[in-house]
């Protein structure tokens, strides 16, 4: 088989002081000052979140988008494994570890939003539970998918610290909890949409739809590839190592025809239900759907071809129009094509405390992803490493 | 070779599967529910209010909550919106000069915002923990704190904008009214109802209140009768007056399914806030694609266990592969 060929994952090395993780640290310390007045004197002392726009950037992007920038793990594992593509099976491991990271800061960035988190156990407790609620289906499918992770991930820890008897029992069963970290993060991501439908008239048609489970499942699959695309390059840079470009241009061949299929999806959804017109009123709704819909189409013109596709700097670029596209998808449908229809004035913009939060949370995952990379055996290895 | 037909084997599982989730005959269809045979609600009739606010303060009082201040002075409870410290308000409708009462043009209306203790409520089907409930014989949708997790998904999935957080403390509730149902062990029923002196807001069951609402709507607009006061079935405190000058719609009738507050209007319901709303509930829908695509675990262990068996076959091929690669370094 061809992946006989690849480098086994290795330790990056070098120092874990630099100008990166000193400025992740600082923005980590204000993440935490800013927390403690927030479970002092509530989440209004510190959020612009309001009764009109009750669910802001804490849920919508440290949440909904968060978690669906940690599908990297997601599609690149369903490649590997079930279209039994083993050649990128070195792209795995550092995905998996961002989805890791991305996901266990999602599931734990929930609770500084959670007005009554002291009573959180009730999602997971029988009597509690109510089955119907979509949030139930999140809540309890994130949570399993985070500890499965971790399963799948262990590998890492067990070769670092020699437990390689564990290791090769781990090993055995390790198919299934790859098909559950498939199942799993299916259903939730899906679910993420579906949460919209309840919200009904209050959402945008041109967001508001049954389809929205394949809609969100689709471009959790495509963000995947996109984020795999964005990682690779941003690591290669920072770690001047090759880009993996052998890899990245048949991947981002595969992702272009799931992004085909999902654009064709989104078409014929709202052709179907005669929403379509909403997109050609003066709104901002309107310009934030073209928006969308540019970054989702913008990869045929960059990586079109199999020529651009071996350029790193085409591919970085479609993977930042992915990125933004199911960004733009998901600020969207919960907030800028949200509103009230009662009509009773309410806006939201989120206040800059808010924003520390959301911008320490992702350093926190920049400054997980650097101390993993340079101390466990994560990235493949070169022959000539240069880690500064 | 291998690897292609795998791979086309994994396409074909993987889309037959995406497609069986998608495009399945909803075989769990969640019919919208009615209201309860013995549900209880309000009939608010704008025609009757005059304004006072009287129910304002009393819902205020019966629920123990605080004045809410928007002028410089804070001398009374001014509220501008329901809030999770207010839970029901009567809003003014103004056009033009205002001159005449429930005239859409150039007049003035009321409209009362509270709970409107819907048959299929959105923010049941959404709380994750059953903190909102709907009470299967009242109908009524109460709110437990201590259950409560404070996601606020009721308050973002609510067609009326009722259910509201107090985002001021770190222990803040959910407020939204509960019909008085504390206060019916005494003997009382819903505050506002029992001060309104006009009997613009009625208590009673709601096939009572859907009843006494298509009487008005069949008299002559101009013509007299005798609109009764504080709870249908009660004793009598009934007056006479002039008949509104309806539109022909009973809000709550069958909107997301009916509500258990019903509402007359002279002005037209989405001009003084009340939201156009289709038959079927929105929770009817949310709950027929989480049934169909969750419903049993079926479909989730269907995938789990395909999946399962082409990992299986190719994790093993790498794991072979990779001890030989090991041994290659």
């Amino acid at each position: 088989m061809a992946h006989t060929h690849n480098a086994r994952p290795a330790p990056v090395g070098g120092s874990l002081i630099n100008a990166a993780t000193l400025v992740c640290g600082i923005l980590i310390a204000i993440l935490a000052a800013i927390l403690l007045v927030r479970f002092v004197f509530g989440i209004g002392a510190v959020t612009n979140v309001n009764d009109g726009y009750s669910w802001g950037i804490w849920v919508v992007v440290d949440v909904m988008i968060g978690s669906a920038l940690a599908c990297g793990g997601f599609s690149v594992a369903l490649l590997v494994y079930i279209f039994n593509k083993g050649e990128y099976h070195p792209l795995i491991r550092p995905a998996l570890l961002a989805s890791l990271f991305g996901y266990t800061l999602a599931g734990s960035g929930i609770f500084f939003d959670l007005g009554r988190w002291w009573n959180f156990w009730h999602i997971f407790w029988p009597s509690y539970v109510n089955a119907s609620s979509v949030m139930f289906e999140v809540a309890a499918c994130v949570t399993a998918y985070i500890v499965v992770m971790w399963i799948e991930f262990a590998p890492v820890f067990l070769e670092k610290f020699g437990l390689h008897d564990v290791k090769r029992k781990l090993t055995k069963v390790l198919f299934f909890f790859i098909a559950l970290g498939m199942v799993l993060p299916m259903m939730h991501q899906a679910s993420l949409g579906t949460m919209l439908v309840v919200m009904g008239g209050q959402v945008n048609p041109l967001w508001q739809t049954p389809m929205v489970p394949l809609i969100y499942l689709l471009t959790a699959i495509i963000i995947g590839y996109g984020v795999v695309l964005f990682e690779s390059c941003v690591a290669a840079s920072a770690y001047r190592r090759k880009i993996e470009v052998h890899l990245l241009n048949p991947m981002s061949r595969i992702m272009l025809g799931v992004l085909a299929i999902y654009l064709l999806v989104r078409l014929g959804d709202l052709l179907a239900r005669g929403a379509l017109g909403e997109a050609f009123k003066p709104t901002l709704q309107a310009a934030a759907f073209w928006l969308e819909n540019l970054c989702f189409v913008a990869p045929f013109f960059l990586i079109g071809n199999a020529e651009a596709r071996r350029d790193p700097s085409r591919l970085f670029l479609a993977g930042i129009a992915i990125m933004l596209g199911g960004i733009l998808l998901r600020l969207n449908g919960f907030l800028i094509g949200y509103g009230h229809h009662t009509g009773s004035g309410w806006t939201y913009f989120p206040s800059f405390t808010e924003v520390m939060v959301t911008t320490g949370m992702f350093s926190i995952e920049v400054l997980g992803y650097i101390i993993i990379t340079r101390r466990f055996p994560v990235l493949p290895r070169e022959h000539a490493q240069v880690a500064s | 070779m291998d690897s292609r037909r795998d791979f086309l084997k994994g396409v074909l599982a993987s889309s037959a599967v995406v497609t069986a989730a998608a495009v399945a005959p909803p075989a769990c269809a969640r019919e919208t529910h009615g209201r309860p045979a013995e549900a209880l609600g309000l009939l608010y009739d704008a025609t009757l209010c005059i304004g006072c606010k009287a129910c304002v303060a009393a819902c205020k009082e019966a629920n123990n909550n605080p004045p809410e201040f928007s002028t410089v002075d804070h001398l009374w409870d001014t509220p501008l919106d329901t809030s999770g410290y207010t839970f029901n308000l009567i809003k003014m409708y103004r056009n033009g000069t205002m001159e005449t009462k429930d005239a859409e043009v150039n007049g003035y209306a009321f409209m009362k915002t509270s709970c409107m203790h819907c048959a299929d409520p959105s923010c049941v089907s959404a709380c994750p923990v059953s903190a909102m409930t709907k009470d299967p014989v009242t109908g009524i949708v109460a709110y437990d704190p201590g259950a409560c997790v404070g996601c606020r998904y009721c308050v973002v999935a609510c067609p009326f904008g009722i259910p509201k957080f107090q985002y001021d403390s770190p222990t803040g509730k959910i407020g939204k009214c509960e019909l008085c149902r504390h206060r019916y062990k005494d003997g009382h029923y819903s505050a506002c109802a029992e001060v309104c002196p006009t009997g613009a807001t009625l208590y009673g069951k709601s096939s009572d209140l859907l009843a006494e609402a298509k009487r008005r709507l069949a008299l002559k607009p101009g013509s007299q009768t005798r609109y009764p006061r504080g709870k249908i079935g009660g004793p009598d405190q009934s007056y006479e007056g002039p008949v509104g000058n309806y539109l022909q719609h009973v809000y709550g009738e069958t909107e997301y399914g009916g509500t258990q507050v019903l509402k007359l209007s002279a002005v037209t319901f989405a001009k003084v806030g009340m939201p156009n709303l289709p038959p079927n509930s929105s929770a009817a829908t949310s709950e027929t694609i989480q049934h169909s695509l969750y419903g049993g675990l079926i479909m989730p262990i269907a995938v789990l266990g395909a999946l399962s068996f082409i990992a299986k076959k190719n994790v093993h091929d790498e794991a072979d592969s990779t001890d030989t690669g090991s041994g290659e370094k």
